[in-house]
């Protein structure tokens, strides 16, 4: 073995730091999946009847569709009625403010090395946090809603907001859009709501971060963000799942509305347990996010950072609708170990002039699989479209693998779509370059990735991004060589 | 401060080296010249520990360590630096960041505190005048689009900032122009001292008139053949290589 795959081997064999579960007591519905779980679903979050109709509509929508099978990603077949679909903390009163928070999950936060308290506050960052299926706790909700913001826990919003939820819920990702939008659509626990106003500049970072706590559960979260015309946001989200040895399913729906003039800033930093060194147990990410730029200028930008889960199928998308409408794609996957990830977005151009710009950048160590699938759709009406997409894949090893799909699709003879991809590996002389300078092979790693990333990266917010390079590094640990 | 004896190195089985034997004191400047293919950049790297060079025999021993047993990233910490003739790009680091991260890693080793970024940026600053290094290209990615001169410049630059005690140069003059040799040459002569050594690989004597070698080797074949003092590369640049060659090939028939 070359002295670079044994330092990958090394690094790689690092085990997951945020492995642990808390014991809370649970509140949870019966094993398995039909209409009554469905009903107990709706009936425990005291919805209203238009929210179970179109939850059941769902539900007999996904009995007659079947799981896709066109992913690069491998896994046995996943024994949904063997899952739990509700699992809340049990605590009788809803809390109404932070002291109200059951201790141990401020300590779940804590050990995750989030603060819901002063040291969020005073970094300006409203918090709604998601454990397993309820949102416990939300920050910042008064000085948010002086500007007419609302940003809530998901079943907050049906309840104060119907009109709103009703109005948008499953505009951008139909319940029929595809299998795992389906099933989320009709046993979809709870998520996170954000709606700014007309005009309004939302003045803070809003973050959600979701953690799956429970054993055989899985988590179907809902997220809805709409931002009204000439308004801006960005928004947080990260993960982090304890360590289990049955794979987790989370199934989550992310639909982004953008109308006129608006700009939705969409951040993920996701880093659930991705199984052991063998390839056993971690989260299978089945996700869907779609926003739609619905107004003219208007724009929408997906930055993720995929370090986690066993099994990523996930393609945050672009619909451009309004003219002169934006949307981005930055990504950086990673895979180490036995990880599959097969990721990557859609641009579909409608209206004219419309820009896109993707930038993908996959890095694979250990046995893992990793796959960039993007569609650039340019529709009859959209002249003068625009997409550039970038696909890079960094090798740390000879056993893993890279993978490129792109498609593209023109319907319009303006169109200037442009495509490079490049693939490279962490080079001996590259390291062999740093050790010389005093630096040790992982340090060397870390800065190699996060120099390889760094196009990404950038586009996350500062907190956010240094966290992301830490995580990038941790991920990595062991696996140059 | 450094000696090495009867080193035999090769590479996938290709013996490169074959019985070096060389000792460098504190306070001395030593050419090694020679042939292209004869062995300078191998022993350049072995010494500076890349791994894909085996060493099948000799010992080196470097300030009473054998430097041998160390890890490349130690022994740049013990103080041994290498200027290579192909410097490597890292895109999306720049050469602050870069240098940031092994400064503070060699003086971890040397149980120093890390320079915060203020203590570092003022470092930088005055090392960047001894080499006269534009503050634009420190914060491009590290050698990535750098003319050839550019990267040897930073080479050096790199050299002032983790002040090593010996320094190895290959071919740092090549790639360089005129006034941009002398720059160089001034810094690392600023940068000598009687308690660090130099060995320059070159092909040309104009470096050595600027650096003055104490002594001039001739590598061939993986050997030493011939060591002299500055007059001997003089001899080299008039004369080529083809009368050390006859010599030693009359001698080893
Ligand atoms: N990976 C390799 N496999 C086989 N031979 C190699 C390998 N690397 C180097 N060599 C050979 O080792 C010999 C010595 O190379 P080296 O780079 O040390 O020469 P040099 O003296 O520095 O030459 P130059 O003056 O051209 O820089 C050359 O013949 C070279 O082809
Ligand atoms: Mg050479």
């Amino acid at each position: 073995m070359s002295k670079d795959n044994k330092i990958l081997e090394e690094l790689t064999s690092k085990d997951y730091e945020h492995g642990w579960s808390v014991d809370l007591e649970t509140d949870e519905a019966p094993i398995g999946l039909n209409e009554g779980i469905i009903r107990w679903i709706s009936a425990k979050k005291e919805e209203p009847g238009w929210l179970l109709e179109w939850r059941l509509k769902a539900f007999n929508n996904w009995l007659t569709m079947t799981e896709p099978v066109w992913a690069n990603v491998h896994y046995p077949k996943i024994d949904l009625q063997g899952l739990r679909y509700y699992s809340a903390p049990k605590k009788s009163n809803k809390p109404k403010s932070l002291d109200e928070i059951d201790p141990e999950l401020l300590q779940i936060y804590e050990r995750l090395g989030i603060n819901l308290n002063e040291q969020k506050r005073l970094q300006g960052i409203a918090v709604d946090a998601v454990l397993d299926s309820v949102s416990v706790g939300t920050t910042f909700k008064e000085t948010l809603s002086k500007l007419g913001i609302i940003f809530c826990s998901f079943s907050e919003a049906v309840h104060e907001h119907p009109e709103l939820v009703k109005k948008y819920l499953g505009s951008v990702v139909p319940m029929t859009d595809n299998y795992y939008a389906a099933l989320n659509s009709a046993v979809f626990s709870d998520g996170s709501f954000c709606y700014i106003p007309t005009g309004v500049r939302c003045p803070m970072e809003l973050s959600t971060y979701f953690r799956i706590n429970a054993a055989n559960t899985g988590q179907f979260e809902r997220t809805l963000i709409i931002a009204d015309e000439g308004s801006y946001v960005s928004y947080l989200e990260g993960c982090t799942a304890p360590q289990r040895d049955e794979n987790q399913l989370h199934a989550a729906v992310v639909e982004i509305y953008a109308a006129k003039n608006s700009e939705v800033k969409y951040s993920t930093v996701q880093n659930w347990y991705p199984g052991d060194k063998s390839g056993k147990g971690g989260i299978y990410n089945f996700v869907t996010k779609r926003g739609i730029c619905a107004g003219d200028h208007s724009k929408i930008s997906w930055t993720q950072v995929e370090t986690g889960s066993a099994v990523t199928w996930k393609y945050p998308s672009c619909i451009l609708k309004g003219d002169y409408s934006i949307g981005e794609f930055y990504s950086v996957a990673v895979t180490n170990n036995y990880q599959q990830a097969d990721t990557g977005t859609k641009m579909i151009h409608i209206g004219k002039n419309t820009r896109s710009r993707i930038v993908s950048k996959g890095i694979s160590a250990g046995r893992s699989q990793n796959s960039y699938r993007g569609q650039v759709q340019v529709m009859k009406r959209a002249s003068n479209a625009r997409n550039f997409s970038q696909c890079d894949s960094l090798l740390m090893g000879d056993r893993c693998g890279a993978h490129t799909f792109p498609y593209i699709d023109i319907q319009n003879p303006t169109a200037k779509v442009e495509h490079e991809a490049t693939t490279s590996k962490i080079g001996e002389d590259q390291l062999f370059y740093c050790n010389q300078r005093g630096i040790s092979t992982e340090d060397a790693v870390a800065l190699i990735v996060n120099g390889y990333a760094k196009e990404v990266l950038n586009q996350l917010p500062m907190e956010f991004a240094v966290e992301a390079q830490k995580l990038l590094a941790l991920t990595l640990e062991g696996s140059v060589g | 401060m450094l000696s090495i004896k009867n080193l035999h190195a090769s590479i996938e089985g290709t013996p490169i080296l074959r019985g070096i034997n060389l000792e460098v004191k504190a306070g001395e400047v030593h050419a090694i010249m020679g042939p292209n293919g004869s062995g300078k950049s191998t022993l350049a790297s072995v010494l500076a520990g890349r791994e894909e060079y085996e060493v099948t025999e000799g010992e080196v021993v470097f300030q009473g360590k054998d430097l041998l047993e160390l890890a490349p990233e130690d022994r740049a910490r013990e103080g041994v630096f290498l200027a290579f003739q192909y410097p490597v790009e890292i895109p999306g680091v720049s050469t602050t960041n870069f240098l940031r991260t092994a400064v503070n890693q060699v003086r971890e080793y040397r149980g120093l505190p890390a320079l915060d970024a203020v203590k570092f940026l003022s470092v930088m600053k005055e090392k960047m005048k001894l080499v006269e290094i534009d503050q634009k290209l420190l914060s491009r990615s590290l050698n990535e689009g750098f003319s050839g001169g550019e990267k040897k410049r930073n080479e050096i630059f790199q050299m002032a900032m983790l002040e090593p005690t010996l320094s190895i140069l290959d071919e740092t003059d090549s790639g360089l122009d005129i006034d941009a040799l002398r720059i160089v040459s001034h810094g690392v002569n600023t940068l000598k001292s009687d308690k660090t050594a130099t060995i320059v690989v070159t092909h040309y004597q104009r470096l050595l008139d600027y650096i003055v070698p104490d002594y001039v080797h001739v590598l061939y074949n993986g050997r030493i053949v011939k060591s002299g003092t500055k007059e001997l590369a003089m001899e080299l640049e008039e004369k080529g290589y083809d009368w050390i060659k006859e010599e030693v090939n009359a001698a080893s028939v």
